[in-house]
């Protein structure tokens, strides 16, 4: 073993590397938020819906969850461009991104509203609450605390899932990287690099993550439950 | 619109006096599927009595008490609370389910929120209070059920009779004509379950409504003022506590001397 590292591509491609950074954190943030509001939205409709939307919402999720997301990107991106309907690289991989995480969601909080005891919803109508009282006070605070671990470890994937996006002329982190790679042949070097900063990337949102729970939900800070 | 009497004194069913029933069962049916659970009930309850209702298990105590809220859809017969007909359903469910508080004999308190905020969520989502009132309310209806220093405590923290009675204050706060009780001391430990009865007491002496489920017999006798025995799903024997000691049929005979 007498490999000689070079990092030295860290201060020549220093901008690339940072805006690569960016464009990552930028399409997992945007995408957390809608992508768990759909999913949640999926998950009231498959269980309370009528049967219709029931069905819809089923073959949704399967469809998503049962396809690759490059598949899902090309499609959009590629597919919708045939169609005369052009969005833009950047909108298809927030649009497929979300679409993707809203499925996975959609079965994680579906667990987390069946979780909790019938006898409370009884209980809630019977002081006379509304079904949307009922939805907002009661069952999606606790339906969200009950899977929260299971939606950080969803949203975790979906920044890796981001890597994909250089495909579309994305130039996301995984993009930069391949780009510096081939200009400088350090892959070796440079895949350390790429991965060490996913890595940092991923545990920073972990802590994010783990801080919103703890500002979300009063009890187990006040308790000092661990999630 | 019913006369409510303001008079809390405990009266023996009285339908001449002009004042109407707060609870009106007039051979009411329920089946589930091809199971008639209740098979013509009759019962009435004035305000300010209190109600036990007795018998074994699957003898269809808990149905009858979840018809009264609109819980079960009755097939047959007249069934009027509050003034309200709930065979014809000619109003809203939640506007009755205002005026009649339920408490089960599994808590069901909302886990996530405090006990102050059990208490109040329904007073301010449904009835509109605001975080003064609401404050007051909760520490009005905790002084009731003696728990006035657990506002801030989760129901976690707390045993099964603090539960429990969190859950009537919780019933309490939305100032119901009517409450129904169904069992709820069946889940505790023997030595949690006179707190409970205690605050059920104290209740019904202030004049309250009450329709309760029981097991605890002397319990029912004294407080109740009609002792309902039910047997296969009718009222096999009804009047006042003392028909405990002189029961006129085998099966109350049987279900007393069982010491259930
Ligand atoms: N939702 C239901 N669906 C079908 N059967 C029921 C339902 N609720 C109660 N029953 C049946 O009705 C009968 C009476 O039940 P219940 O009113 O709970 O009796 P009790 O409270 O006196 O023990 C039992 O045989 C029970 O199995
Ligand atoms: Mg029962």
């Amino acid at each position: 073993m007498d490999y000689v590292f070079d990092f030295s591509f860290l201060e020549s491609f220093r901008s690339e590397i940072i805006s690569g950074v960016r464009l990552t954190i930028l399409l997992t943030v945007v995408s957390i938020l809608p992508g768990f509001a759909l999913g949640t939205a999926c998950a009231v409709g498959r269980l309370y819906g009528p049967r219709w939307l029931q069905t819809a919402v089923t073959i949704y999720i399967e469809a998503i969850r049962n396809t690759p997301l490059i598949i899902q990107v090309f499609w959009l991106f590629f597919g919708l461009a045939v169609l005369g309907a052009r969005i833009g690289p950047f909108n298809a991989a927030v649009i497929a991104l979300v679409i993707n995480t809203g499925a996975y969601s959609a079965e994680i909080m579906r667990a987390g509203f069946q979780a909790i005891p019938k006898g409370q919803l009884e209980a809630a109508n019977c002081l006379a609450m509304t079904r949307r009282q009922i939805f907002w006070n009661i069952q999606l605070p606790q339906a969200a605390e009950l899977v929260y671990p299971a939606l950080v470890s969803q949203f975790i994937l979906m920044m890796l899932a981001t890597s994909i996006m250089s495909q579309i002329s994305v130039e996301e982190l995984t993009g930069v990287g391949y780009q510096v790679q081939s200009i400088t042949f350090r892959g070796f070097d440079v895949y350390l690099v790429i991965a060490a900063l996913y890595l940092a990337l991923a545990t920073m949102l972990r802590l994010c993550l783990h801080g919103a729970a703890q500002l979300a939900f009063t009890r187990l800070r006040r308790l000092r439950t661990p999630l | 619109m019913t006369v409510i009497s303001m008079n809390s004194v405990h009266t023996p069913v009285a339908p001449q006096t002009g004042v109407q029933p707060m609870v009106s069962f007039r051979d009411v049916h329920k089946s589930f599927g091809a199971l008639e659970v209740l098979k013509g009930i009759d019962l009435d309850v004035m305000p300010g009595q209190v109600a036990a209702l007795i018998g074994r298990s699957g003898s269809g105590k808990s149905t009858a008490l979840r018809c009264i809220n609109g819980l079960e859809k009755i097939n047959g017969g007249e069934l009027t609370v509050c003034g309200r007909n709930l065979r014809a359903r000619d109003f809203e469910l939640r506007d009755l389910r205002k005026e009649v508080g339920i408490v089960f004999q599994s808590y069901n308190l909302f886990p996530h929120l405090t006990v102050e905020q059990n208490v109040t969520l329904a007073p301010r989502k449904v009835n509109g209070l605001d975080a003064a009132q609401s404050r007051a309310l909760a520490a009005e209806v905790l002084e009731q059920v003696g728990l006035s220093d657990k506002a801030l405590s989760y129901p976690e923290q707390l045993s099964g009779g603090q539960q429990q009675r969190v859950a009537i204050a919780r019933s309490l706060a939305m100032r119901p004509q009517l409450m129904l009780f169904d069992e709820v001391t069946s889940a505790l430990d023997p030595e949690l379950t006179g707190e409970v009865l205690r605050v059920i007491g104290k209740l019904a002496a202030g004049g309250m409504t009450m329709v309760l489920v029981t097991h605890e017999m002397a319990f029912a006798r004294q407080v109740a003022d009609l002792v309902v025995y039910m047997h296969q799903g009718r009222v096999w024997e009804a009047g006042k506590g003392t028909m405990l000691d002189d029961p006129q049929t085998v099966e109350l005979r049987q279900f007393v001397g069982s010491g259930l």
